[in-house]
């Protein structure tokens, strides 16, 4: 057990209900003695206010030049332990579905090679292992991927593309979620692990505008299930919900936000051609109201945090498409809009930043994508806009 | 010893293998959901099977013995079968009905706080901290823990009148969604960065270090090989430090932490919002930042009385109007608070009704 360093700043991270992960740091020292060194230097951080990590440093596994993240301490002579100090990402399943069989051989490769130390999950959605050595890298891969994990991604390539639980439980998934992400990781695995992009380019799935992977802001694309048909109502449920005391009127149709939906003490009737698909109706009655049966995808482009010129969230690009097996024209669609940006992007120029300086009708043209007015909230307000030639040609 | 045969892009393993048999015979045929408690739920199926879920919270940085134990638990309860959550809770998946309030009671008893279902406080998501990133200038597990243990009631059981989503992150680089949540912890530098130039000259590219800049605050010096930094323009992002870590945007005394509001990813009721500044900076207070701790306690329990049901932080600020959010939470309105920077026009009123 722990003991190396004295660490009363972080003990007491130990006090309260919360899961401590200080207590889990304390549990790897059994499993690696550079733990402790981890431990030590936290301690340190926590004293002096300040971190004592470096970054850079190319290190990787032969034939990828992503998935490991090169991490030194600053104060090596004093925590030798974590001198090199890697972060290893394995790419997750779809939906971070495991058994306990997966996650024990996960858990036994890592004891052997690694600090006992793990992320569940990385931002990104990696399963992130915290902690090992250059010379361990191949022996770490080699384990890996023969058992059938294989490394995710890092620095400026095709990310570690992630989803909700989508159809695998939940009701309101317009799309696959799971095969799609599964489908998209396999197509670009040469785009991941060898980085050759302007920057990072991330994509998530989400079955719904619910959005509970954070699609529209995490993503530079944002892959949203959703449906153009009638939202299916079952009436026996709506009064079900009536009897068990939900103000319908209050709680659904006064807070629906274009007034599509009335209630009349009895029955929902919805003006379906009026409705924006917000979720709210359904998400707060999932018994009585079902999205409509015609689904697909709306595909939005652009969000990031705000490295460098501000955070942004994605921008509507095709407000419908389909994306069923074997997913040909959403993939078609995403080469497309990555083409483009890899075509016109600086060195760390993300794809929304991009589209900023060099405005929608260039991509839109390249994508070929029409106008629509879907894809915007309203449109411009000063008389300062481009005519092209051929635009001067229509008559 | 030899090692086993690598196998490159090979992607990760197929998700069905890890499905429970009851979720690939109803996979996509899910008819409704129930909330049971602030922690489990049953999902029904159109065939009217259903699976049972109990929700934990993980501090995300888990020890493989943490992991093992999990996995234990899936087995005697699960058939082995489980998942994690995009917000870091575990999730164990049960099949058989008289196995769910036999895990619920042993994950009590083993100190498991069960919770995060329905409109409650679910698990931050937040990034790495000092605990194992260069550019961090907080920690953001220590915050984390800190919050949560003052929150631990609206995770396991009381009723907001909507979720809240947390989040923290370590520096303005944001791989957490603080940018879009309900209450969220940004680390933020304050001074203009210190410039090691012989290493600058030594170890950076000079056109990169400059393009770095999204204020142009960074000029090239040719003749010394190194860059200089216009100290009234320099918004102290650090985007330079990430490109040439020879210029050190790190200072203990004046780093610390802001704290957004309003911030949202669904698109319920109002369209996706960025969060916006609610106060521009407390002090690093480790290991627990209890002036951190109290603010958002304050700014959640303002929400709770006078939110309405169903209404998110943004929804419920945009109604009531910002002048009126700082003076129901007391918090002071600072220059800091005002964009200067890039949205000035669309964020300064331009009306002439407002509040007092």
């Amino acid at each position: 057990m722990s003991g190396k360093y004295k660490t009363p700043m972080l003990d007491e991270l130990e006090k309260g209900p919360f899961p401590s992960f200080i207590t889990e740091m304390k549990k790897a020292t059994k499993i690696s003695t550079t733990a402790e060194d981890a431990l030590g230097q936290l301690e340190k951080s926590y004293q002096t206010k300040r971190g004592y990590w470096k970054h850079g440093g190319i290190v990787g596994v032969l034939g990828y030049g992503g998935g490991v993240i090169g991490r030194y301490s600053s104060l090596p002579d004093e925590f030798p332990g974590v001198a090199h100090y890697h972060t290893v990402r394995i790419n997750q399943p779809s939906g971070f579905f495991y058994t306990s069989a997966a996650l024990r051989e996960i858990c036994d490769i890592w004891d052997k090679y690694g600090s006992g130390m793990t992320n569940m999950h990385g931002s990104t959605g990696d399963l992130v292992l915290l902690g090992t050595t250059t010379d361990k890298l191949e022996a770490i891969f080699a384990e890996y991927s023969s058992r059938g994990w294989d490394l995710g991604s890092s620095g400026s390539a095709m990310r570690t593309p992630s989803c909700c639980v989508g159809p695998g439980r939940c009701e309101w998934a317009c799309i696959d979620t799971l095969g799609l992400t599964y489908h998209l990781t396999q197509h670009f695995q040469d785009e991941m692990h060898r980085p050759a992009y302007p920057y990072k380019f991330k994509i998530k799935t989400a079955g719904c505008a619910v959005d509970c992977v954070a699609a529209i802001a995490r993503a530079d694309l944002s892959i949203i299930g959703t449906w153009k048909d009638d939202i299916q109502v079952d009436q026996a449920e709506v009064k079900a919900y009536a009897d068990m005391g939900m103000n319908i009127q209050a709680e659904i149709a006064e807070m629906c936000p274009t007034e599509c939906l009335k209630y009349d003490g009895g029955k929902i009737t919805i003006d379906n051609k009026e409705c924006t698909r917000c979720m709210h109706c359904i998400a707060k009655m999932t018994k009585a109201l079902r999205p409509g049966k015609e689904r697909g995808a709306t595909i939005l482009v652009g969000s990031k945090a705000p490295i460098v010129v501000g955070s942004l969230l994605s921008w509507v690009i095709v407000p419908f498409i389909k994306a069923e097996e074997p997913f040909e024209e959403v993939t078609e669609l995403i080469e497309n809009i990555i083409e483009w940006w890899d075509d016109n992007a600086k060195p760390r120029e993300r794809i929304g930043e991009l589209l900023e300086v060099k405005g929608m009708r260039p991509f839109l043209e390249a994508i070929n994508v029409p106008p629509q007015p879907q894809q915007v909230r309203e449109p411009r307000k000063d008389p300062f806009f481009f005519w092209t030639a051929a635009d001067l040609e229509k008559k | 010893m030899a090692l086993p045969q690598r196998q490159t892009d090979i992607g990760p393993p197929k998700f069905d293998k890890f499905l429970p048999p009851v979720i690939k015979e109803n996979y996509g045929q899910w008819k409704y959901h129930e909330e049971l408690s602030g922690g489990t739920m049953v999902h029904v199926a159109e065939s009217g099977a259903k699976i049972w879920t109990v929700r934990c919270a993980s501090p995300r940085l888990l020890s493989t013995e943490t992991i093992r134990e999990i996995s234990d638990l899936a087995d005697e309860f699960c058939g082995g079968y489980l998942r994690f959550t995009t917000r870091h809770n575990v999730e164990f998946l049960v099949s058989d009905e008289s196995r769910l309030q036999p895990l619920v009671d042993k994950l009590t008893t083993m100190k498991y706080m069960i919770g995060g279902i329905g409109d409650r406080v679910s698990n931050i998501v937040h990034t790495q901290g000092w605990v194992h990133c260069h550019s961090a200038c907080t920690d953001a597990s220590g915050l984390v823990k800190a919050i949560m243990d003052d929150l631990a009631d609206y995770f396991t059981h009381k009723v907001l009148p909507n979720k809240v989503r947390l989040a923290v992150a370590c520096c303005v680089n944001m791989c957490g969604a603080v940018h879009c949540s309900d209450i969220a912890v940004v680390a933020v530098h304050r001074k203009v960065p210190k410039i090691d130039h012989a290493n600058v000259t030594k170890m950076c590219e000079i056109p990169t270090t400059v393009g770095s800049c999204p204020t142009s605050a960074i000029r090239p010096n040719p003749k010394d090989k190194t860059i200089t930094i216009n100290e009234e323009k320099c918004m102290y992002c650090g985007n330079c430090f990430t490109v040439c870590p020879p210029i050190d945007i790190h200072d203990p005394e004046e780093d610390g932490v802001a704290i957004v509001v309003g911030g949202k990813v669904g698109s319920l009721r109002t369209d996706p919002k960025f969060s916006k500044l609610a106060i521009p900076f407390f002090y690093n207070e480790p290991p627990r930042w209890p002036k951190v701790v109290d603010a958002i306690r304050n700014i959640l329990e303002t929400y709770e009385k006078h939110a309405k049901k169903h209404e998110r932080v943004g929804e419920w600020v945009e109604r009531i109007g910002w002048e009126r959010f700082f003076s129901l939470t007391g918090i002071e309105f600072t220059f800091q608070h005002i964009d200067d920077f890039t949205f000035m026009r669309d964020t300064m009123r331009t009306s002439a009704a407002f509040k007092y």
